[in-house]
Formats: C-alpha cells, sequence, structure tokens
C-alpha cells in the first residue's frame, strides 16, 4: 500500500527544527570523544596518504580500516577538505592527534553529512498519513521529525562518541522512504550503497531481499494477497539479484527472523509490514549476533519511529523499546562533564516522545500499561545507583562492572520484550488492503 | 500536547544550551598571575572560608585587595562561604589559604560550573518560568516559546557559564522582584529586589524605577491611610532585609564603610577598558578622561544620568503599571550604562533582563538588542576563547526566537509602537514606510555586526591602532544603544499599551 500524504504548506518547522538541532550539535564540539575520532582521523590520513591498494592493508595505527569500500571513498573525499583545517591530520604515524583544528573539521564533517538524514527524514514524513487540520505539535509529521531529528541516541553516538550514523541512517530512511512511494529501484539502489557504506546492515538485508523478491518480483497479488506465480518478472529478479543474494548473511540474527520473513512471504502487508520485517531483523541481530555494539540498537528505533506515529501498538513498543535502549547507551559517555547533558536529553527525548504520542493516540486509553511504566520507572533508582551512590561505596574498587552489568541485564528485559511483542504483532497482524495490485 | 511537558521540554533545552556552554573555556584560563573572574570566584571562596568576617573587605596580611579583593556586597561573599563549604568536602586544595592562588583543574572547573547551574536552576530559571506563565499573553504555546527565547538569550549564557560569573543570582532576583510588583505582593516584590540589590550593587540601575513604581501606588492608594500603610510596609521591609544582610558588619562603623568604599571605587576613573557607552566612544574624538577633572566627570556623569531617567522615572510614577514598569525598568538600566561612573560591558545584562520581558510584546526591536547586546561584548568574549559559542548561541538565538516570535511578520507599525515617529514625518515624508524601513535597518545592522565580528577575529589591527577592533565593536554598540534608548523612551512616554495586553493593573 502506498501511504501518500498531503503535503503541509508551511514546512518552516521543519527547517527550525533542523537548524536548532544543528545549533545543539556545535555546541556540542568541545564535549569528549571517544577513540572512534582516532579511527576516523586514522582513516582520513591512511586514505589520503596511502594508494588504494594499500587502505586495507595499512597496520601503523591499531585502528585499521574495517568498513566497506564505498566509506573509505567518503573518508578519501573528506581528506581533500581535511586539508584546509589542518595538514597534520593526514599525516598516518600522528597517532592520537587532536588539534583543535582536527576536532573542529571533524565535528563539522558529522554535522554537515547529516544533511542526508534531515533530507531522508523529509521523504519519510511525506509517506505518512496526515491528519488535516491538526495543530503543529500534535502532527504525525511533526512528532515523527523530532522524534529521528532530536533523536536522543543519535546525538550522544554521533555528536559526542563520534561517529557518522546520522548520515548512514539518512541513507537507510531514504530507501525506506523510496519504498513506500513506490519508488522500488530507487530504495534497492540506496540499500546497497548503504551495505557498501557499512555492513553491518546486513542484518536488515533478509527483510529488503524477501520483500522486494515477494513484493516487487511478483508483480500481482491473489485477491486474498497470497501469491500468483505467474506473474514473476524475471527481469525483476535479475535486477535484484545481487541483494538477495547478499541475504545469506553472517550472523545468527537473519535465521531468528525466519518465521517473520516467512509471513512477508505468504502475507506481506506492504511498506508497513516491511517495516516491521525490517526492525525484527535489526532488533533480532541485536539480540543474539556476533561482537554486537550497544549503538547498534539505533538500527532498530530508527525505522521504529516510522511506525510509532502510525499505530497505537507500535506507539506503545517504540516507548518501551526507545527509552530502555537509550538509557542502555549511557555508558558510553562515562565522562562527569558529560553526564549532566546525557541526562538532559535523555529527559527531553522521553518527555517529548510521551507526550506527544500519548496526545496522537490519546482515544483508546494509555499507551504503557502499569508494568511497563513501572518498568521504566525503575530506571530512575538504577540510574541513581549506578552513578550517584555505588561509585561511593567500598564494592567500587572489587566489583568496577557491577554497575555496568546491572545496567546491561535490566535493559535487556526491556529490549527482550519489545522484540517478543513486535514478533507478535507482525505475525498476527491482519490481512487488509489486500485488493491493490503490486506495482 | 500538555503544558507541563511543554515548559518541561523548554527547561530542558535551556540546561542543555548552558552546559553545553560550560565545557568551553574560561576568563583567565591558564594565564598567571592574575588570571581571571573565575580565579576571582574561587579566591572569594577561599577567603570567606578561611577568614573572620571582619578581615573580608579590609587589606590585611592575610588578604590582599589588589588581588581580586571582595568588590560586591555581603550577599555575594556569603554565597561563596557556602561554595567555600561544598567545596573543602571535594577536595580542600581548592580553597587553602594562599596555596590555592590559581588553582585549575578539570574537576575543579567541574565543580565552579556546577554551582552556577545549581543557582541558575534555583533561582532564574523559576523566575522566568512564573513570568511566561502569568505575565505573557497568548496561547501555551506562545508562552512556551516566550519562556525559550528568554531562557536562550546569549548574552547571558556566556558570561555566567562562558567568562564566570553569577549574574543570573542577581538578576533572577531581580526578576523575582518584578514577578511579585506585578502580581501584587508588594513585600515579597521588595524584599526579592533588596536581596538582588544585595548580592550585586549593579543592580541599583533598576532601583529607581522599582522606588517610582512602589511610591506612585502608595500615591494613588491615598498617602493618607492605606497607602502611607504600605508604604511603611515596604520601607520597613526593605531596612530590615539590609539591615539582616549587613549584620556582621554593623557591629563597627568602619565596617561598613569600607564595603561601601569597595563597592563604589570612585577613585577608578571614568570608565576602565572598553565600554559601549558615551564616555569610552566620546573619548576616541576628544580625551575626556584625561582633559576634565575628576570632580567635572562625576558631576557630568551623573547630570546626563539624572537627565535620561527622570522623564521616564516620572511618568512611572504617574502610571505605575506593569508595562510602564518595564520599559522604565529598560530606560533606567539603559541611561545608566551609557552614562554612568565606572561601567563594565557586562552591565549590559541589566538592561538585557527588562527587555528579554518585552520580548513577546515587541519580539523585533527586543531581539535586534538583545543579539546588541551580546555583541558589545565581543572582545571580552573573544578574549576568554568563547568565539565558537558566542556565534553558535548567536545565530541559534536570531534564528529560533525570529521563528518562534514571529518577529518579522508582526512589525507593522502600530506593533512596533512608532506611532510618535510617523506623526513626526507625516508632514513632509508622507509615503514612508516606517516598518520597512525598521526591517532594512535591522538586516543591515547584523551584516554589520557579523561583518565586525569576523574581521575582528580574522584580520590583523594594524599596528598604529592595535585596539581598532574592540573600539570599533564599542562604537558601533553605543550608537546601537543610542537609538534603543531613544526608542524605549519614546514608547515609554508617549503610547499607552494595547488595551487587551494589559492583564494586571495595579
Amino acid at each position: 500500500t502506498v501511504m501518500a500524504a498531503p503535503m503541509t504548506n508551511d514546512q518552516s518547522w521543519f527547517y527550525a527544527l533542523a537548524l536548532g538541532v544543528s545549533f545543539l550539535k556545535c555546541l556540542l564540539i568541545n564535549a569528549y570523544h571517544s577513540t572512534d575520532f582516532e579511527v576516523h582521523r586514522n582513516w582520513l590520513a591512511l586514505t589520503h596518504s596511502l594508494p588504494v591498494s594499500q587502505w586495507y592493508y595499512e597496520a601503523t595505527s591499531e585502528w585499521t580500516l574495517d568498513y566497506p569500500p564505498l566509506f573509505a571513498w567518503f573518508e578519501y573525499g573528506l581528506s581533500h577538505i581535511a586539508c584546509f583545517f589542518d595538514k597534520e591530520m593526514l599525516v598516518v604515524p600522528n597517532l592520537n592527534y587532536a588539534s583543535p583544528a582536527t576536532v573542529l573539521f571533524q565535528r563539522l564533517s558529522v554535522i554537515v553529512a547529516d544533511v542526508v538524514f534531515f533530507y531522508a527524514v523529509k521523504e519519510c514524513c511525506k509517506c505518512l498519513r496526515e491528519d488535516k487540520g491538526k495543530d503543529l505539535l500534535g502532527k504525525p509529521s511533526f512528532i515523527l521529525t523530532v522524534l529521528l531529528l532530536w533523536n536522543f541516541g543519535l546525538l550522544i553516538v554521533d555528536h559526542i562518541h563520534f561517529q557518522y550514523n546520522g548520515f548512514l541512517f539518512g541513507v537507510l530512511l531514504l530507501s525506506i522512504a523510496r519504498h513506500c512511494q513506490n519508488r522500488h529501484f530507487e530504495g534497492a539502489f540506496l540499500f546497497s550503497v548503504l551495505l557498501n557504506l557499512k555492513h553491518i546492515y546486513l542484518y536488515i538485508a533478509p527483510a529488503y531481499g524477501i520483500y522486494l523478491l515477494r513484493c516487487f518480483c511478483f508483480t500481482q497479488s491473489n485477491a486474498d494477497g497470497s501469491l500468483q506465480w505467474r506473474s514473476f518478472s524475471v527481469v525483476r529478479l535479475v535486477i535484484l539479484g545481487t541483494i538477495v543474494l547478499s541475504t545469506f548473511a553472517v550472523s545468527f540474527g537473519p535465521f531468528i527472523a525466519l518465521p517473520a520473513l516467512f509471513k512477508i512471504w505468504h502475507r506481506p502487508n506492504g511498506a508497513r509490514g516491511f517495516l516491521r520485517c525490517l526492525v525484527i531483523c535489526a532488533l533480532g541481530s541485536f539480540m543474539f549476533g556476533w561482537h554486537v555494539h550497544e549503538k547498534a540498537i539505533m538500527m532498530a528505533i530508527l525505522p521504529l519511529s516510522l511506525l510509532a506515529v502510525d499505530s497505537r501498538k507500535d506507539a506503545g513498543i517504540f516507548l518501551m523499546l526507545s527509552v530502555t535502549s537509550h538509557y542502555s547507551l549511557f555508558p558510553l559517555l562515562f565522562t562527569t562533564q558529560e553526564l549532566p547533558i546525557k541526562i538532559f536529553l535523555m529527559l527531553l527525548f522521553t518527555i517529548f516522545s510521551l507526550a506527544s504520542l500519548k496526545t496522537l493516540f490519546r482515544k483508546g486509553g494509555a499507551l504503557l500499561n502499569p508494568l511497563e511504566v513501572t518498568y521504566l520507572l525503575g530506571l530512575i533508582p538504577l540510574e541513581l545507583i549506578c552513578e550517584f551512590v555505588y561509585p561511593l561505596t567500598v564494592w567500587q574498587k572489587t566489583f568496577p562492572f557491577l554497575p555496568l552489568m546491572l545496567t546491561s541485564v535490566y535493559c535487556a528485559l526491556g529490549v527482550t520484550y519489545a522484540f517478543i511483542r513486535l514478533y507478535i504483532s507482525l505475525l498476527t497482524c491482519s490481512d487488509t488492503t489486500k485488493k491493490t495490485k503490486m506495482q | 500536547m500538555e503544558n507541563w511537558s511543554l515548559f518541561s521540554l523548554c527547561v530542558l533545552l535551556g540546561l542543555t544550551s548552558r552546559w553545553a556552554v560550560s565545557f568551553h573555556s574560561y576568563s583567565g584560563a591558564g594565564k598567571p598571575p592574575m588570571f581571571g573572574d573565575y580565579e576571582a570566584q574561587r579566591h572569594w571562596q577561599e577567603v570567606t572560608y578561611n577568614l573572620p568576617v571582619h578581615e573580608w573587605y579590609f587589606n590585611t596580611t592575610n588578604n590582599d585587595l589588589n588581588y581580586w579583593g571582595l568588590d560586591y556586597p555581603p550577599l555575594t561573599a556569603y554565597h561563596s562561604l557556602v561554595c567555600a563549604y561544598v567545596a573543602k568536602l571535594l577536595n580542600p586544595e581548592w580553597v587553602e589559604l594562599h596555596a590555592s592562588r590559581g588553582y585549575e583543574s578539570h574537576s575543579h572547573k567541574l565543580f565552579m560550573r556546577a554551582t552556577v547551574l545549581f543557582t541558575d536552576i534555583l533561582i532564574y530559571i523559576p523566575a522566568v518560568l512564573l513570568y511566561c506563565f502569568y505575565f505573557c499573553d497568548g496561547s501555551s504555546k506562545q508562552k512556551v516559546a516566550t519562556a525559550l527565547c528568554i531562557l536562550l538569550y546569549p548574552g547571558l549564557i556566556l558570561i555566567d557559564y562562558g567568562h564566570f560569573q553569577y549574574n543570573s543570582v542577581s538578576l533572577g532576583l531581580a526578576l523575582w522582584g518584578i514577578l511579585g510588583l506585578g502580581l501584587g505582593w508588594d513585600l515579597f516584590g521588595s524584599l526579592a529586589f533588596t536581596l538582588a540589590l544585595n548580592y550585586k550593587q549593579m543592580e541599583l540601575y533598576h532601583s529607581l524605577p522599582f522606588f517610582c513604581y512602589l511610591l506612585g501606588k502608595c500615591i494613588k492608594q491615598g498617602l493618607i491611610g492605606r497607602g502611607f500603610f504600605q508604604l511603611a510596609k515596604i520601607s520597613l521591609t526593605v531596612l530590615v532585609t539590609f539591615a539582616l544582610c549587613w549584620m556582621p558588619f554593623l557591629s563597627d562603623p568602619k565596617q561598613p564603610l569600607q564595603v561601601l568604599h569597595r563597592l563604589f571605587p570612585f577613585g577608578r576613573g571614568l570608565f576602565e577598558d572598553k565600554v559601549a557607552n558615551t564616555w569610552c566612544s566620546l573619548n576616541v574624538l576628544i580625551k575626556i578622561k584625561t582633559l576634565l577633572s575628576r570632580e567635572t566627570q562625576l558631576f557630568l556623569s551623573f547630570a546626563l544620568t539624572l537627565l535620561f531617567i527622570l522623564p521616564s522615572s516620572l511618568k512611572l510614577l504617574s502610571k505605575p503599571n506593569l508595562w510602564q514598569f518595564k520599559l522604565a525598568l529598560v530606560n533606567s538600566s539603559l541611561a545608566f550604562f551609557l552614562f554612568s561612573f565606572q561601567v563594565h560591558e557586562k552591565s549590559i545584562l541589566l538592561a538585557a533582563l527588562p527587555v528579554c520581558l518585552v520580548i513577546n510584546e515587541i519580539p523585533l526591536i527586543a531581539i535586534w538588542f538583545l543579539l546588541t547586546s551580546t555583541f558589545s561584548m565581543l572582545p571580552l568574549l573573544v578574549k576568554d576563547g568563547l568565539l565558537l559559542p558566542y556565534v553558535v548561541t548567536s545565530l541559534a538565538f536570531l534564528f529560533l526566537s525570529l521563528y518562534l516570535l514571529s518577529a518579522l511578520e508582526r512589525s507593522t507599525e502600530e506593533e512596533l509602537r512608532l506611532g510618535l515617529y510617523r506623526k513626526l514625518t507625516r508632514h513632509w515624508l508622507p509615503k514612508l514606510n516606517l516598518s520597512r524601513i525598521i526591517k532594512w535597518k535591522f538586516w543591515f545592522s547584523l551584516v554589520a555586526m557579523a561583518a565586525l565580528s569576523f574581521t575582528s577575529v580574522w584580520l590583523e589591527p594594524p599596528a598604529k591602532f592595535p585596539d581598532l577592533f574592540p573600539v570599533l565593536v564599542s562604537i558601533l554598540s553605543f550608537l546601537h544603544f543610542l537609538g534603543f534608548i531613544i526608542y524605549f523612551n519614546l514608547v515609554q512616554l508617549m503610547e499607552p499599551q494595547r488595551k487587551k495586553s494589559q492583564k494586571k493593573t495595579n
């Protein structure tokens, strides 16, 4: 189904939100940055100084190039601008070089690259069902824009810890938006670009593969939504062949997502079903995959935001998952100076998502049941204990990792719960709107 | 969305930007032997903690007044004492007598920044929220938008969380005073303002409007009877508050005199450094600092200040309502800033606070003023290494406030209160579109400020005039402020406020 919507005339609020968050990111330029900063500086240096054949062999620094080639080309492009800021950062032996100009350049590159993310969010808003005559704060597109542009996880991982997730998620969201708009070639192309930028997105390749195979290569469905074998298009399959092949990923995730993939094959539910499957693939790989970083939870949250502004149940699951997983990112910023920032931003995002989604779905009872509310409230004493009380006790010296363990275990409960609920909702969702002919 | 969530989002945004600015450098960082205001505040903690009260303001072997001697009233000293107790708990090295001079460390910086945040949350931010909640017209969205713009005013954030000062305490207490008066709680308002006065003596810039407002109210209630009673109660409140604040210093007549001597250093001259007021700007053309004697300078400064504050105060006396009160605060503080003795560039914040309070009624002019006030402190901010936060917060404030308050749309002649200008020019320039002229002047001024900011950072001044850029910044700001004081005086003296926006007439 196409989630088409008429555009609001006055789009100035979008630019206000985008500009506002960019200013906030600029203020965080001098905040703490992790070793990832040195990782990217090293990649700038080696792509700039060495011939292509040497890029994946260079090992002066411990942070060797471990992203696919397209990202390396991206760093190469950036390195040409870096010359104007500080040539010294492009010298490979300059390990841990972090002059003010280097910090400024790298931070600005993340902020500017986020323009891709802004564009993608704008496109995603077009795919939403709009309610005319609602005031601005209650519009689904406004809420979605804030949930994505001001996403807590992206802010602290990209603009404090230091990474380029905004730009990458922009490509992902743009690909999703293109599928929602039935521009499947572009969507598939963007996804393959994404895979070549960061291979972690292989986690969600199965969702893409099966969905596209089912909905795109088979050009027609029967009246009840089941497969019409005769409408198979060889041309389309060949075009999508490369993407389908890459569904055989390394991690365990795709196998866990198998039932969901069957469901998508059997009774696809259009773009929403695809999104749901995508989130489950991402979440499944997060839960069962090999060498998973806590930041990988972002891959589930950002697409889930699109579903959250559309349906009540998804909004409830989104709230559970986003609050829990955002809290699980707290250990990434362990410095005292950044403590107020992470608390303020977390509160900002949580209060906004709770209040706006509650207003959006005010008809029909509460979004979260009492048990869920209690669980989320439990995060407050957890934070107080882990970050304020525990360091003052004697156990800090003997069991320094206890707070981290507590955080992980507690958050794992919430994430698992959200995963199960999402899975169930996918398997049991009713197949409405099945009379459409897939293009 | 509900009110409480909107307001809390607004507060969280304000807090986040404040703390993010605090990551940057502070005044005098790494610059021995004198360092800067940050070291001054740390030193006061050291002095108040280690020395007995009667030595705080005196030059003794333990207390060298030449090294950042206390020059604020007693409440600042008490505040430093409280901070010192906390500091002692965390790390005694921070307030060790003599040994802690010039102490700088990352954890100490966090502690100092946290003290600013603490008092801000306690005093200034609640006052702003209550003000917007009670005295802003429009929907709750409009109130929250106003609160956000006030909280994002760059000048205060950069000075308190960058340069390092506690202006949020004195300005916050003054704002509580205004709130009290606005809600009709005169005693509470007087108490709050007296506390503000006892925190920083610069609050005297605001004192005349407070006085005239209260006096005018009492007169309206009848000087014989209720009015007189009210006046007596207010005076008693003020006197008792003063007495309580100065109590440790009242045992010996030498004490209060010495404190006053420290608070009002007439010996330091007409002005210091570069400041965007009349005397500094005039000094560029005529060297009045050396030409005129000290007595003449004092007299001139006194006379001009009086000249500019008298009309505004008299008008307030005759018509004591909130709108007149706010405008009188603007006019009085601007007059003092422009013509008074020994003014520092940070004193523009005293004028910025009341302008923030009229941002909802005259958004374009208020935003213009607030940006100019931040720009006028540029040389100070650059010296402190705060260029990045200056640029980011100024741009953010400009765009967000223009957008949230629809400042450019709400700039018809009537909304800009240009009635008088219109009357004056109607005869020989009837077709003049004042609204468009103001907007052009606004943009042109912004471009000029941006260009001067850029050049003063990137270009080297010529060897003959090493102070060229700070002087240009001061003169440009001065010309703006002159225009603003004339504008605000005319608005206060001429136009009545629109009837529907007059919420409380006290």
